[in-house]
């Protein structure tokens, strides 16, 4: 793997026979400093893999989330996604202080005491979507049916997405994270339409506000209308696919590992076993700074891997087993620092309702497949599962 | 154990009320809330495990 006499290792690219997160991670983690690499777009950057490490890149002020700054990691070509610093509102890509005024805005909305209010919500679009599946038959495709419909609904209520567009909305959401099925041209589409979309929402909620998060957003006056757009597409985006991913991953676990069935705490270690959103936290350094013992030079790209944090056995004991009854629970599966996921407390929710509904009411519910034919997204971003075929 | 917070850097991540319901809170605008200052006994490593899972550094205890 080691090109010897540069030292940059050959990034581990995900491939069908390799398992995730990649066995290389390990060896990584037990180097001194850190691992110089160069993505697949060409792009040099250093890959951090001790959980330590991980948390102080994500928390360290001279390190930087800002795309349009030299030397920021590109991890793919996004084909059809806006390049994500050329939406004003795409509050990720901020450093404090400009990245508070979004962050502050936005948190009651996503609040542990706010989720717990949605939940009734959340319920009763999770209920539908099962109805409709066990109306159709004793068999069913999870990823389509029910992992990637309730995230987007759920978002949309919140949204104040009115009832009879939620469909349009859906459809177009996850036109733009069906990679494979999915032409640049089509996601080139559906990024526009859902974005002239969004614009018209908000200039509905202008005229007549409803008691939803885009009404109260423009009540507040903190955020600009254009500001909002983007704010309103990073919300879709960032928590659909990933969200997804994992409610469809975590019931393959959890058919591997039933007597979890039905524990609360099942949720948290499925993203730790899971870190779907590996390659989602990127940065650059703007000062020198020393991390795990290595000089990371201003102007420098850097990858914290989550998926590398959540398997490190100088932090979590055991980690490569499924094992909801750990005591260490600072996994880092939602990033940490001031960008540490908005929507945490709601993915939380929805995975919970979502197994205990489906586990309740599907009691047979078994992979109409075997598990090593069940399609893995080797080649996204994000880690999860093309389809899921089940049966009852 | 006396705990002090920074509202100034809370994220409004929720990861001190679900780790220590009772000690912690979010208030109207999703800021971190202190219920209880001055918690003692098993509370204690609640609040331990909530000061190493805030990702801002906005818990400081002190006196315990
Ligand atoms: C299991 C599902 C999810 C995972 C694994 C996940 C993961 C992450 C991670 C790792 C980050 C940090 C990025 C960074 O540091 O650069 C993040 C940020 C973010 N997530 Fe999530 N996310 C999920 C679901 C959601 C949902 C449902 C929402 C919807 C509200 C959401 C909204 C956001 C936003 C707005 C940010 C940026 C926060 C900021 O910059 O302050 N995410 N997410
Ligand atoms: S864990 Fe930290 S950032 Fe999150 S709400 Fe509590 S104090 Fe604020």
């Amino acid at each position: 793997m080691t090109i010897q006499d540069t030292g940059v290792t050959e990034f581990p690219v995900r491939k069908p026979d390799v398992p995730f997160p990649p066995p290389q991670y390990a060896d990584f983690r037990d180097r001194d400093g850190l691992v110089r690499s160069v993505l697949p777009t060409g792009c040099p950057v250093w890959l951090v893999t001790r959980h330590e490490d991980v948390r102080m890149v994500l928390t360290d002020r001279r390190i930087s989330s800002n795309p349009s700054l030299p030397g920021f990691p590109n991890v793919a070509v996004t084909g059809g996604v806006p390049r994500q610093d050329q939406i004003p509102g795409w509050f990720v890509g901020l450093d404090p202080p400009e990245h508070d005024r979004f962050r502050k805005a936005l948190i009651p909305e996503f609040s542990v005491r706010r989720v717990r209010e949605w939940q009734p919500t959340i319920q009763s679009i999770v209920d539908a979507q099962i109805d409709a599946m066990l109306a159709k038959g004793d068999s069913a495709e999870l990823v389509a049916e029910l992992a990637l419909p309730v995230p987007s609904l759920v978002i949309s209520t919140i949204l104040g997405v009115p009832p009879i567009d939620r469909d349009f909305f859906e459809s177009r959401t996850k036109t733009l994270v069906s990679v494979q099925t999915t032409t640049e041209g089509e996601r080139d589409v559906a990024v526009r339409e859902l974005l002239r979309y969004l614009e018209r929402l908000i200039a509905l909620k202008q005229k007549r506000p409803g008691d939803d998060l885009v009404s109260r957003l423009l009540a507040n006056g903190n955020l600009e209308p254009r500001e909002l757009t983007g704010v309103v597409m990073l919300l879709l985006i960032a928590g659909h696919e990933t969200t997804a991913n994992n409610i469809a991953l975590g019931v393959v676990t959890l058919l591997g590992n039933p007597r979890w069935i039905g524990d609360s705490r099942a949720v948290d270690e499925l993203l730790r076993y899971h870190s779907v959103a590996d390659l989602v936290a990127l940065r650059v350094a703007v000062e020198d700074v020393e991390v795990g013992g290595q000089l990371i030079k201003a102007g420098e790209g850097i990858m914290p891997l989550i998926a590398g944090a959540n398997r490190d056995d100088r932090n979590f004991g055991c980690p490569e087993d499924f094992d909801p009854g750990r005591t260490t629970r600072n996994h880092v599966a939602f990033g940490y620092g001031v960008h540490q996921c908005l929507g945490q407390n709601l993915v939380r929710a929805e995975m919970e309702i979502v197994y205990r509904t489906l586990f309740e009411r599907v009691p047979t519910l078994a992979l109409d497949t075997t598990p090593d034919l069940l399609r893995f997204k080797h080649d996204g971003t994000l880690f999860g599962l093309h389809t899921l075929p089940v049966r009852w | 154990m006396r705990i002090d917070v920074n509202d100034g850097r809370c994220v409004g991540a929720g990861q001190c009320v679900l780790n220590a319901p009772g000690l912690f809170d979010q208030d109207d605008e999703g800021m971190v809330k202190v219920l209880d200052q001055h918690p003692a006994g098993p509370d204690v490593a609640a609040v331990l495990q909530a000061v190493d899972m805030c990702p801002s550094g906005a818990i400081n205890v002190t006196g315990f």
